[in-house]
Parts: C-alpha cells; structure tokens; sequence
C-alpha cells in the first residue's frame, strides 16, 4: 500500500527542458511567477500561457500527468473561485436573488483568480516533473551559496535535503515491515474511532523513530569513515554547467516579464 | 612485508552509563597484518571483533597502547583524513552507508569528499563501479537493488577513494546466499588482482575459509592465529568459545571420535568427500 507512494514526480526524459541547468530552471520559475501575478488581462495572461503551453510542449511530459498531479487541488480552486464569485462588488449584475449577487465582475475576476492558480501549479510542476531531486539540491545549493556569507549553513541544508530523499523509500518500507508485525500481533489499524485509529498509530511511530535514529548514527559513522567533513574542500562529480539553451531559458523568461509589463502599462 | 596495521597493547573500554562500570573491551591486544593480505577475524557475540575494526580507522580511538595504520599513529588527530583514505571500512547494513539517491552520485561521495576535480572522481566512479560489477546499474536508485550489490555499492564507494586497506564488518549478514556469493566473490577478487589488504569480520566461518589467515577472537584476546587449516583443526578450541569449524571438519571429527583417523584440514566438501572416499576404499 505505501510502496504506491510516487516520489519527487520527477519523469526521466531527453528534452531539452530536461537538459537545462536547474539554476536556470529555478530563476525562470520565479521570473514566471513574477510575470504571472503582474498580468491583469486576457492579453498578458494569454502571454503566460503561451510561454507555458510551449515549455510543456518542448519537455514531451504528457498533459495528463498535469492533471493528475491537480486533483488534490480542486477544493482550494473550487473555494477560490466561489470566494471570488459571491464577494466581487460590481455594476453589471447578472443574477440577484436573497442576499447573493453575482456580478459579471465577480464571474470575470473567479475565472483570472482560477487561472492563475493553474497557471502557478503547472509551472511548478513541470519545474519538478523534468529535474531529478538531487539535480534540483544542486541547483538550490548554487544559487543559495552567496548566502554563506552571513553564515547560513546552505552546504548543510542540501546535504539534509539529499539524505531525506534517499531516506523516504527506506523508510516507508520500514513502516510497512514494522505495521505487518504489528498486525501480526492483533494491531488493528483500520477500525475503530478516529481516536483510537490515532492511538493505533503509537506502536508504529515509537520503532520507527528509534530505528531512525539508529540508522542516522550508522549513517553518520560511515559518511565520517568516507573522509566527509563537512562542505569546505568538496567537490562534485556532476558540475552545473550554462550552454546556450540556458541563456536562450533566460531570454525567454526575459520577454514574458517585458511584455506582461509592457501590456500592463498600456493598461491591458 | 610491510605492516597494514599494527595494534600495539590495545586497550579499550566502552564507557559506562552512570554509575555501571566500563566495559572493558581489550586489555591487551597484539595484531599485525600484512600489507596485500586476506584475513578473516573470527569470534563469538560480543568478543570485540566491530570494536577493533572500529579501530582502525580512527572511528575510536585507544585507552591505552596504539594503533598503527601504514606506520600512522591512529590517534594523531593531522593525520586522522590520511588513516581514513588508507582504510575504507564497509559495514553490516548496506542501506545504512548509502548517501545519495542515485548510485553513481554514492560511488562519488567519497572522491568528493576528499576535493578530487571532476573529471577525475568520474574516472574513478567508473572504474570502481566497473571493478564490482555495477557499472550497468550506475544511474538506478539505490533502494531498488537487492541486497548483494546495495552492499558491491557500499564496497565500490569505498574503492573509488583507492584505500590500500578495507575492513568488511559482516559485511554479509543481512544477505541471502546469493548476495553472499557476489559480496565473496568481489572481495576476493579485489583482494588478488588489486593487492588490496582485505580485513574480514565475519562468523560465516565458509567465508572465513576463503581467506589466508584466520584470527579468533575471545574475550578480547587472540584466541587463534594461523591459517585456515590450522585454525579449523583445533576443533575443541572453537567448541570451547561457542563456533564451530566449517562441517567438512565438522564431519571429519565426529568420524574422528568413532575411531577414524582423518585429517582435519579439508576445508571444501570435494576436498573432504576425496579424503573420505580415499580412507573407505581401503
């Protein structure tokens, strides 16, 4: 049952989208979201889209997969759009009866607010769906390393990121190995009220931390027996490289923020 | 030949929790290993034999006496990375020393770490990976393997930083027979066609077997050094701390005691069925 779990979504693939730097992905996904919350008409969102439609063309990852990864979604969307929908103020109104009037300002503004929330998700995942996790640690390293000037420990932060990637597939097996036994012995996980359900779950959690922790002190003893210490003096087998379709990324990201702008100051 | 390692009067003892007392490990402990050898440390539970790997590359250091790494004092705290890039160790549970979530990037944590440029750790990944034979495997996820070459990784992790020694601490514990077989086969490979010093704790004493000397451990002494077939053939000894010999010598001394007269050196079952086969005939 947990071995269903899909991690990091990420869809091996040769594209070129695939292929690009993940520090170039990571900024472009901002410059994206920056673009994405400054358009305000159909014209600058229609931009967005195109930009994304194409991005999403190029990577060959198959559209469903988008909408799948959207399901657990749809209450957050419904809910923004009925917010939007009954509490625009407006002038032309389209249906008043009771207390509740909809507005076609309101219908205009729900439909953006949705989009845009699409738009948002789409573009993220389509960041994680093309980058491997420990590329995608990579990237956030590099980008993050001026920051060890004041001190922060960013060499630190993606070492604990990588380790937990690799340890989440250990540790659902663990869960999974640790419930049988449990249910072996009469657990019963199923039934029952929601607090003893709750209470069911002691018996799974207290052995799973502490063979957590002791897998974290056999794990450190071997990092240290591997001449690791710490981030000063390493250095990396896979080196993050710009090519010429990372500054092409760029210049794309570039002329949606410009035209979203542009559009934005001719009031559209 | 030269000294791999060389333990000098080692003492050790864990300490106690509170107000129980230390428990004391080893008193007095002499060993030395040659440089290029194979050897199996043997011994029950509890006897010190992880305790003494741990040893030897500065994971814990002496109470008293000393620990001689290729001539370094192991408690010389400038030369701690240098023991370690002399002594690789791998451990019992492969999961537990896998860092990274492709193989490849694991087989470069080492080489990384110890500031190689890339194109160098790449060489090195590649030949370390070819040597245990999971150079196909090279882009997989780690937890997606079985056992057996989770473990030939752990091992080419260590070989990619070009250690003259490794220590194998039940290196084949958690395995099935046939990861045992794969995790054997590429030890005593790397041990012959590398010269690679090959320290093996163990108490499969088939993989022992294979090694060129056995050393027993017993409450926190040697209790037996010597070749495979003079340290099986003192069958009582073995009793006496709770192992047994491989069953060919098994076998041959139970025969022994009904009136045979077999020797107790064959350690491979063609070897004991000829024997046996030779002393029925007549």
């Amino acid at each position: 049952m947990l071995k269903d779990v899909t991690l990091g979504q990420y869809f091996p693939g040769k594209s070129v989208i695939h292929r690009l730097d993940p520090r170039t992905k990571l900024l472009v996904l901002i410059g994206y979201i920056v673009a994405l919350f400054l358009a305000v008409s159909w014209a600058s969102y229609g931009v967005v889209f195109v930009f994304l439609a194409g991005s999403i063309a190029i990577s060959g990852i198959p559209v469903k997969s988008f909408f799948k990864g959207m399901k657990p979604l749809i209450f957050i969307l419904v809910f923004t759009g009925i917010l939007n929908l009954f509490f625009t103020q407006g002038e032309t109104v389209l249906v008043h009866f009771w207390k509740i009037t909809i507005t076609l300002e309101g219908v205009i503004r729900a439909f953006f607010m949705i989009f845009r929330i699409l738009l948002l998700i789409t573009g993220t995942f389509l960041l994680t769906y093309t980058t491997s996790p420990i590329a995608l640690t990579d990237g956030l390293e590099s980008l993050l390393s001026p920051l060890k000037k004041i001190k922060l420990p960013v060499h630190e932060l993606s070492m604990m990121m990588c380790i937990a990637l690799r340890f989440i597939p250990t540790l659902i097996e663990e869960t999974d190995k640790i419930m049988s036994a449990q249910k072996a012995r009469g657990a019963d996980f199923e039934s029952g009220k929601l607090m003893q359900r709750v209470r069911a779950l002691v018996p799974i959690l207290v052995p799973l931390f502490i063979s957590a922790f002791r897998r974290a002190d056999e794990l450190a003893t071997a990092m240290e027996c591997r001449c690791y210490q710490g981030g000063d003096g390493r250095t990396k087998m896979k080196l993050l490289h710009m090519r010429s379709w990372d500054y092409y990324s760029f210049l794309a990201g570039a002329v949606v923020i410009a035209a979203v702008c542009v559009l934005r100051s001719f009031g559209l | 030949m030269n000294k791999a390692i060389s333990v000098e009067h080692l003492k050790y003892a864990y300490p106690g929790v509170d107000d129980t007392p230390d428990i004391v490990v080893f008193e007095d402990l002499n060993l030395q290993i040659e440089q290029g050898s194979f050897v199996a440390i043997l011994g029950g539970n509890g006897c010190g034999k992880s305790t003494l790997a741990k040893h030897f590359n500065s994971i814990l250091l002496p109470c008293g006496g000393k620990v001689y790494v290729y001539g370094m004092d192991t408690s010389d705290e400038e030369k701690l990375i240098a023991v370690r890039r002399c002594t690789g160790m791998v451990f019992q549970n492969p999961d537990n020393q896998i860092v990274a979530n492709v193989v490849e990037e694991d087989v470069a944590f080492g080489p990384e770490n110890l500031g190689f440029a890339s194109p160098e750790i790449r060489n090195r990944v590649d030949r370390a990976l070819k040597q245990v034979g999971m150079y196909e495997y090279r882009e997989h996820a780690p937890h997606l393997l079985s056992g057996g070459q989770k473990q030939r990784v752990a091992i080419a992790g260590v070989i990619a930083m070009e250690p003259k020694c490794i220590v194998l601490d039940e290196p084949t514990a958690m395995l099935d027979p046939r990861g045992r077989a794969e995790v054997m086969e590429t030890i005593t490979r790397l041990n012959a066609e590398k010269g690679i010093t090959v320290i093996l704790i163990t108490h499969h004493m088939d993989e022992a077997a294979q090694a060129q000397r056995v050393v027993v451990l017993h409450g926190g002494k040697v209790a037996a050094d010597g070749t495979p077939e003079e340290v099986f053939s003192q069958v009582e000894l073995l009793h006496g701390i709770g192992l047994a010999a491989p069953d060919t010598v098994e076998l041959c001394w139970e025969l022994n005691k009904l009136g045979f007269d077999l020797p107790l050196s064959s350690l491979d079952p063609d070897d004991c069925a000829q024997i046996l086969y030779e002393r029925l005939k007549v």
